[in-house]
């Protein structure tokens, strides 16, 4: 660990946190994705589903496009070698995306049955999918890829199969089920929330045993002292986070789950650090914070923007929730519409 | 295939894609903040209508814009890994900050508007709607940096073979962003334009043929108003024929707009990248005039083969430098010099696969760059000049029964999508080989450049490739089905589709303070409604 710069960790830091804040926002929306078709049970909870992450959604995914575009500036090298090493379930990740993004708007655009399940479907798979898909990457970022000296991938489109992906692909599925259902006790009114409630008491444990796994894992492996102070601090976020659940105070329980998924992504990176993308060929090829990184003046340059920006995001997203803050419940939901056209046919 | 073609046609169908969401959403987004703004300081009904209606068909169309945006950020780590090496440095920093400046913009202030309706204090919640459309218009910036730069490498220098940003300042106002970027912008605007002119004269013409609205012995309207159908009253009236006419005069606004601006861009175009200006002309040897039309197969290196049949003399000129006099340089000139700095064959490096060491075709394909931007400029001009028409025909308040004319109008629509796609094509083909283009001044950091060849990633098979061009352009298919679909089901449905209120009573004049469960339009902030809008 010679000679580490300063800018290049910065912006390791900032992009572990760009991960845990798309983690945390998307994780709850693609977890109520994929409780569309396994918890709503009727059309009213769906839309009362929908509607709790309706006016979020968009921006919560923008954390994802951040921590790729941020990648891409500060660490070039990581970006290349990651993402053209998972190609094949990076496509699935975006065709996922895509029709996740696509059903929230367009399925109330048509009073039918058919039209509603169709998006039903492609809204819970596209969520699972994706939730699946991202965690798999980022399990395989913190336990390494086939990838040669250049950072290509060596062998075919699967050689990046390991076990980690699948270790990884559950653990954030789960964990975004587990806080889903926490978002929604939290969030909505009526049967809604105390089934939310039962439900998170029921699968919490359950819900957050695969992250954890992944994250003590790569502890073992190439983890340091304070890796394990922050799984400790996980660890009793996910107790706190049960304790409160049970005595309904959905709000404490909601931000210790948070506090589980904070420390234990803090956790992950800080065990791979300064390892950006471990060679499971050759350690001489890993990827680290020196040898990836653009040049200080570019880091430079997007430190300060980042000071900016990242502030004014968190402070106008805050906002946003602020002002949805208010319970929905089935009874809120206006009328489904359907409207006679104003033009016949013909 | 090889992998190289396949990683090409992948980019360019999806870009080309994103890119007919993109212009409707700038352009649009742009027209609806107007209205609503006109809305609030008026309080006119007919401007909320228009508001709610336009904003309606705006949404439906922007989800798809995201949906494929996410494709385009992910696809230079995925299909083009060494291009993202080489030029990360640089071109990592607009993207990122696009994300971060733009994009959290965009999305959160476009969900604070979609939902904010009676939630928000009213001027606040039309400051949600301009600050996310201001947002949209920032992304484009962005981009056009970052596109510009592949273009005109600035602000670099080169260390150990890669570009290393050295004067960010020079990168963010390239002037080759400068000029592309109010270009695009007012190439959205077109787009808007016509898509307002196009659905506007559907409904006026609509209304005359259910004979809601008839015309006096001078051919005046007389506007009525229909008891059966939800929404047509005389307030509807008003709505499409100021759409019509904001689209007229926005088409024409941005046709003279983009002429002006592609103008300086071809100048530009002329110093910076001069076998696209060859390539734009088809011309094989140096000349002055530009031909409008040409016989023959453009994409010949006999010059023989090309006839053009209508010629403007010195216009090339003046495109390419503001007289009638320079000569533009042929391709028969430009090859040798081109081969004389940058090589006559591809280095014997593996990163080239089988193309390594074979001879560099530093000429596009002509019938592409040709076409391309004889359709830029034609379709928008075309639309323009029916826009004139247009506003023309309906000075007396509405449009003729035509059922032709009305048809015309909304196939209409489609030449300014035209000229984008078109526009976009010839800039980017027109840029081959390179992929980051080189600077023909033989000073500093001219070396800085880099073939399409050398772009795509080395790991990833052609399989792969296959299978993610015919995936994801199927997806992009139907999708392009289901929208078009929808937004023709919200057109049809007229302003009620917008705001179900009307169908369920006739109309309220007035600015509309509805207290209806949830349903009012407008209206005040302290309701005690949890949601005045539901998906
Ligand atoms: C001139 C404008 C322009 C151009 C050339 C491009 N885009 Fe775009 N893009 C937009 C203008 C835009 C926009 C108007 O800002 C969109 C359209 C709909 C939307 O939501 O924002 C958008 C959406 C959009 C999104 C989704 C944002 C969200 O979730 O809110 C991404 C990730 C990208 N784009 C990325 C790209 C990339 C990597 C491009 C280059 C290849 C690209 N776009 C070309
Ligand atoms: C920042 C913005 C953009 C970047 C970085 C970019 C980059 C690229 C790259 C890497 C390629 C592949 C190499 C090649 O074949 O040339 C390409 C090709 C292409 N791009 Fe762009 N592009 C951008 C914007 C656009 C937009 C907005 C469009 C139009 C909608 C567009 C249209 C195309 C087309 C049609 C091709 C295919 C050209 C070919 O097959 O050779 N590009 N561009
Ligand atoms: C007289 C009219 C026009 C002229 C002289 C003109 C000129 C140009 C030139 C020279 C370029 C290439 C820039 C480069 O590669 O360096 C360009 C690109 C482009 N044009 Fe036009 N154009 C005109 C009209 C239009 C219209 C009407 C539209 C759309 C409605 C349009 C849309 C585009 C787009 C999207 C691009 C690619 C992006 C860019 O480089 O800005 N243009 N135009």
């Amino acid at each position: 660990m010679e000679n580490i710069e300063t800018l290049p960790t910065i912006w390791f830091i900032l992009i572990a946190v760009l991960w845990t804040g798309y983690l945390f926002l998307e994780g709850f929306d693609l977890g109520v994705g994929m409780l569309m078709k396994t918890f709503a049970r009727n059309n009213a909870e769906k839309r009362l589903l929908l509607n709790t992450v309706g006016p979020v959604w968009d921006g919560n995914e923008v954390w994802l496009l951040t921590a790729g575009g941020a990648t891409f500036a500060a660490f070039p090298f990581w970006y290349a070698s990651l993402f053209s090493t998972l190609y094949v379930p990076l496509v699935l990740v975006l065709l996922a995306l895509i029709f996740r993004a696509v059903s929230f708007e367009y399925r109330g655009k048509v009073d039918s049955v058919r039209w509603r399940t169709v998006w039903d479907w492609a809204l819970s798979l596209g969520s699972f999918v994706s939730a699946f898909g991202i965690g798999a990457m980022l399990a395989l970022t913190t336990t390494g890829l086939p990838i040669n000296a250049n950072g290509d991938r060596v062998g075919g489109p699967f050689s990046w199969f390991t076990g980690y992906a699948l270790l990884g692909g559950l653990a954030i599925v789960a964990f975004a089920l587990v806080h889903a259902l926490a978002f929604l006790a939290l969030k909505t009114d009526g049967d809604v929330r105390l089934r939310a409630r039962a439900a998170v008491r029921r699968w919490l444990p359950l819900g957050l045993a695969p992250l954890a796994a992944w994250v003590v894992i790569v502890a073992v492996q190439r983890g340091n002292p304070f890796s394990w102070v922050l799984i400790v601090v996980a660890v009793a976020g996910a107790v706190a986070a049960w304790v409160f659940n049970s005595r309904d105070r959905e709000g404490v329980s909601f931000a210790f789950l948070g506090l589980f998924l904070l420390a234990g992504t803090a956790s992950l990176f800080v065990s791979v650090f300064p390892t950006v993308l471990p060679s499971t060929l050759d350690p001489a090829w890993d990827l680290t914070v020196s040898n990836a990184s653009s040049s200080p003046y570019t880091l430079g340059l997007m430190t300060v923007v980042a000071c900016i920006g990242v502030p004014l995001v968190l402070a106008y997203q805050a906002w946003t929730y602020w002002v949805f803050r208010k319970r929905l419940s089935t009874a809120h939901l206006p009328a489904a519409h359907d409207f006679a056209p104003a033009v016949g046919k013909g | 295939m090889e992998a190289l073609d396949i990683a090409r046609w992948q980019f360019g169908i999806t870009t080309v894609y994103h890119f007919l969401m993109v212009p409707l959403t700038i352009g649009l987004g742009l027209v609806v903040a107007i209205l609503q703004t006109a809305w609030h300081r008026t309080g006119r009904e007919e401007y909320l209508r228009m508001t709610k209606f336009w904003g309606k068909l705006f949404l439906i169309n922007f989800i798809m814009g995201v949906a494929t945006g996410i494709v385009q950020e992910f696809q230079f780590g995925m299909a083009w890994s060494e291009y993202s090496r080489f030029v990360g440095d640089v071109f990592g920093a607009p993207l990122a900050m696009e994300a971060l400046l733009a994009f959290f913009v965009e999305s959160t202030f476009l969900g604070l508007w979609i939902f904010g309706w009676k939630k928000l204090p009213k001027g606040i919640h039309l400051a949600c709607l301009w600050i996310a459309v201001l947002g949209s218009v920032v992304s484009a910036y962005f981009i056009i940096v970052a596109n510009s730069w592949m273009q005109h490498p600035v602000g670099v220098e080169l260390v150990d073979g890669h570009p290393q940003m050295v004067d960010a300042w020079a990168v963010f106002t390239n002037n080759t962003a400068l000029v592309a970027f109010p270009h695009t912008i007012m190439g959205a605007l077109a787009v808007a334009g016509g898509f307002l002119l196009g659905i506007a004269w559907y409904h006026l013409w609509r209304r005359r043929r259910d004979g809601i609205d008839t015309v006096d012995a001078k051919g005046f309207v007389v506007v009525g108003e229909s008891a059966t159908i939800p929404g047509r009253d005389k307030n509807d009236h008003k709505v499409w024929l100021r759409s019509l006419r904001i689209g007229a005069v926005v088409a024409m606004i941005s046709f003279a707009g983009t002429a002006i601006t592609g103008d300086i861009q071809g100048k530009l175009m002329f110093e910076q990248q001069p076998m696209k200006m060859a390539a734009a002309e088809a011309a094989c040897h140096d000349g002055t005039s530009f031909s409008i039309l040409s016989w023959g197969d453009v994409g010949s290196k006999n010059c023989d083969d090309v006839v053009a049949l209508i010629e403007l003399p010195g216009l090339l000129s003046f495109l390419a430098h503001g007289d009638f006099t320079t000569e533009v340089k042929g391709v028969n000139t430009l090859v040798p010099e081109y081969q004389a700095h940058y090589g006559t064959n591809l280095p014997d490096d593996p990163k080239y696969g089988d193309r390594a060491g074979s001879e560099i075709q530093y000429v596009p394909v002509m019938a592409v760059t040709y076409w391309g931007f004889r359709m830029m400029i034609g379709f928008g001009g075309i639309a323009a000049l029916a826009a004139f028409v247009a506003f023309f025909v309906v000075r007396k308040g509405t449009v003729p029964e035509s059922k032709w004319l009305m048809r015309l109008a909304l196939f209409g629509i489609l030449a300014p999508f035209g000229a984008n796609a078109a526009g976009w094509i010839f800039t980017e083909l027109g840029r081959q080989p390179f992929v980051v283009a080189p600077n023909p001044q033989m000073t500093g950091i001219d070396q800085v450049f880099m073939f399409t060849a050398a772009a795509v990633s080395p790991g990833v098979s052609t399989g792969e490739l296959l299978f993610s061009v015919i995936s994801l352009t199927t997806v992009y298919a139907v999708l392009l089905v289901v929208e078009v679909a929808l937004l023709v089901k919200y057109i049809r449905g007229g302003v009620a589709s917008a705001m179900p209120e009307l169908a369920h009573e006739s109309a309220s004049d007035g600015d509309g303070q509805n207290k209806d469960h949830g349903k009012g339009p407008g209206g005040t902030s302290d309701s005690d409604d949890v949601l005045a809008f539901a998906y």
